[in-house]
């Protein structure tokens, strides 16, 4: 089993946490929450593949052929469905936020506070 | 007939309900959407009701295997269960009548820009009750991620509902960009858990976490399945979304909010320990005791401080739900059913307490045009059936009896007792303190008590001024009777809460089979239903009347200093470090996120993964 992917879900889901902590700019916030989404997709395939397994579908293979698990391909695709309405959902109040105030910098947003 | 049946419904109805709203409000009438979305609401309610007596006459676990996708003979399979016991039953029936309560409220006068979409407003909380409703009922991890998202993607945009004002669309980003930071963290945890067991039900992860030996990879996936979970509750120190949020949503939408979405976040960690975790497998007891107790005497402590001197009313009530949490999470931490039949009682009377005041919030804020303490400051004199409820239902908070919120605490604090005595004075002390500020905030603005505020007030304590817009389109001349009758038949059924001996029974035998992670997997998985008796019923005894008493005494004392302020530099001068962590900026928020997963880590740790 080799480790590597899921080394790279850890340092993109940091990746993103970091670049949502330093952000200056909403529109790059709302894109570093969907870097931290796809460490979910790329933890969930590392975990479903099978050395040696092809794709888990049964037309041309074989029914005892190796395939990797489709469980975390159904879920995988799910959480794009989930993250898409989310992206869609920030970005449409992302838009809103520029016509009101005019500015998109989150240090420059202060009128909730204490 | 069979009530497993009735659960898909109890889902399926309001999302049919706001398809229906969705698609043909704009060619309807206000007037016709809203009835049809009082009848949708008024059928969910029904089915909930029925649902939960159906269970209580028979089998008390209705388990419902969707599509029929029942486990094979060898114990495997992919089909998504609907695990109902009486806790999450009695949810149900919580989330859909205060979503009823909304919706009558918010009747007609509750202004929906632009104005020829009318059934926007109706439809998305009918959506965000489905997705409540499926969070609780769920039996499956990663089903309740998708209604944790679900309602969470519904509750972002009611937050920034009133889109063409500059300040709620920065709340609902906020509160986006956190919960959902929330709910990916648990689909990682949830990923993890997949990996060791193979299985995506609560009962089979169980089940299979059963025969190991606890490790890391348990460890991790605890600290961020809670952690999302947490998130959603709003504990410290991931709470900052909550404020912000309740500062801008519209009144109904905090009614909500505050009544019952942060609530199905303790529901949630509860839920996942007793399904998941808590077999030998899993978190060892003392380190879940431990995680809990330390986040909500935290949360209890914080929420508590920061309550006192705010004066946006909505973000006081905010910070009291924030304290409330922490009191739930204590409850839920000691790990007895007595405490969770407490929380459970808790949680209900605190729904409809929260919501009630909430409610009269919007009144005033429809009909002065602000909800800042300091303006409407006497204003509210000629609304005496508006004060009285206020009044009530911050000596509720207090923990006055009979109200339910006294009772639920008085069990709660008698079963957290046994294991600190100091943990029943940070109860009394934070009921005390919560409902001493709801108070003062009354007292000032029913009454007009106290010194007037100054005109050249320099802007020290909370910077947030409560300078609005009233939701109902212009100030209303007439309070109309929807709007006044919402909060009397909450605090009525708060009261009742209290009352009711029966009620007061089912929570404990609720708590009793909630409580027991055998129950639930041979519920679930072998269909036998769990053992009636040896629960122990939830009732009022001398101490917790005094206790409550005592709390209510100083809340009110503490009320009345606080009108007179006296120490007012002296309190500002300590709160300002506190006050100026909650900064309204985004990129704090998520950095104190990750500081409470590793905090969560750092607290599980000890006891769960043995150092060799």
């Amino acid at each position: 089993m080799t480790l590597l992917p899921y080394l790279v879900a850890g340092w993109i889901f940091l990746i993103g946490l970091y670049g949502l902590v330093t952000s200056r700019n909403m529109i790059h916030a709302v894109g570093c929450l969907s870097v931290t989404q796809s460490s979910t997709y790329v933890l969930l395939l590392a975990i479903g593949y099978r050395d040696g397994g092809t794709a888990p579908v049964y037309a041309d293979a074989p029914t005892d052929a190796r395939v990797v698990d489709p469980v975390v391909q159904a879920l995988t695709l799910t959480d794009i469905v989930v993250g898409a309405t989310v992206t869609a959902l920030l970005l449409a109040l992302i838009i809103q936020l520029h016509k009101r105030h005019g500015t998109l910098d989150p240090d420059e947003l202060s009128e909730l506070k204490g | 007939m069979n009530v497993s049946r009735l659960l898909p419904l109890v889902i399926v109805v309001p999302l049919l309900g706001a398809a229906v709203l969705a698609l043909a409000g704009r060619r309807l009438p206000r007037i016709a959407s809203d009835v049809v979305s009082v009848v949708f609401a008024a059928f969910s309610v029904a089915l909930a009701v029925t649902a939960l007596l159906g269970g209580a006459h028979g089998d008390p676990y209705v388990v419902e295997w969707l599509g029929g996708w029942r486990p094979g003979p060898g114990g495997t399979g992919v089909g998504i269960v609907l695990a109902a016991d009486p806790m999450s039953l009695g949810l149900t029936v919580l989330t859909s009548l205060l979503v009823l309560a909304v919706l009558v409220y918010s009747w007609r006068y509750f202004e929906e820009p632009p104005r020829q979409r009318s059934g926007a407003f109706p439809a998305l909380i009918l959506l965000f009750q489905a997705g409540m409703c499926g969070f609780c009922l769920t039996g499956d991890l990663f089903n309740s991620f998708v209604f944790f998202e679900l309602m969470g993607v519904v509750a972002y945009a009611l937050t920034g509902f009133r889109v063409e004002e500059p300040r709620p669309v920065q709340g609902a980003l906020t509160f986006g960009i956190v919960n959902s930071l929330g709910g990916y963290a648990m689909l990682l945890g949830i990923s993890l858990l997949y990996a060791r067991t193979g299985e995506l039900g609560m009962a089979q992860t169980g089940r299979q976490l059963d025969g190991r030996e606890p490790d890391a990879l348990v460890l991790a996936a605890f600290v961020l399945v809670a952690g999302g979970l947490l998130v959603k509750a709003a504990a410290v120190p991931f709470h900052f979304w909550l404020p912000d949020a309740h500062a801008v949503a519209p009144t109904p939408v905090c009614m909500l909010l505050s009544g019952v979405m942060v609530e199905l976040g303790v529901f949630g960690v509860a839920r996942l320990y007793w399904t998941v975790f808590a077999g030998p497998g899993g978190v060892p007891a003392e380190a879940f005791t431990r995680t809990l107790l330390t986040l909500g005497v935290l949360t209890a402590l914080l929420g508590t401080v920061m309550s006192w001197r705010q004066r946006h009313l909505k973000r006081l009530l905010a910070f009291s739900t924030v304290s409330h949490t922490g009191l739930f999470l204590i409850g839920v931490g000691v790990l007895t059913p007595e405490a969770t039949a407490g929380t459970a009682l808790y949680v209900l009377a605190h729904g409809g307490v929260k919501a009630a005041l909430f409610a009269c919030t919007g009144i005033l804020l429809d009909r002065y045009a602000s909800v800042d303490e300091r303006e409407l400051y006497g204003r509210a004199r000629e609304l005496p059936l508006v004060g009285v409820l206020f009044g009530l239902a911050g000596l509720a908070l207090c923990g006055l009896p009979p109200f339910g919120t006294s009772l639920g605490k008085a069990v709660a604090e008698e079963a957290a007792g046994h294991t600190g005595h100091w943990l029943t004075a940070v109860f009394v002390l934070v009921s005390a303190v919560t409902g001493g500020a709801v108070l003062r905030a009354g007292l000032r603005v029913f009454l007009g008590a106290g010194p007037p505020p100054e005109e050249e007030e320099p802007l020290t304590g909370a910077r947030v001024s409560g300078d609005e817009h009233p939701e109902t389109g212009s100030r209303l001349r007439r309070i109309p009777g929807t709007m006044l009758a919402v909060p009397v038949v909450l605090l009525t059924g708060a009261l009742a809460v209290g009352l009711v001996p029966q009620w007061a029974a089912a929570a404990g035998r609720a708590a009793h089979l909630f409580a027991a992670h055998d129950i639930y997997a041979a519920a679930v998985l072998d269909g036998r239903a769990g053992p009636p008796e040896g629960a122990v019923p939830a009732q009022w005894n001398a101490a917790g009347v005094l206790l409550g008493l005592l709390s209510t005494a100083l809340g009110a004392g503490i009320a009345l200093l606080g009108v007179r302020r006296p120490l007012a530099g002296f309190t500002e001068k300590w709160l300002g470090p506190l006050r100026r962590l909650q900064s309204g900026h985004i990129g704090d928020y998520v950095a104190w996120t990750t500081a409470g997963l590793a905090l969560l880590a750092v607290l599980a740790a000890p006891g769960t993964v043995a150092f060799r």
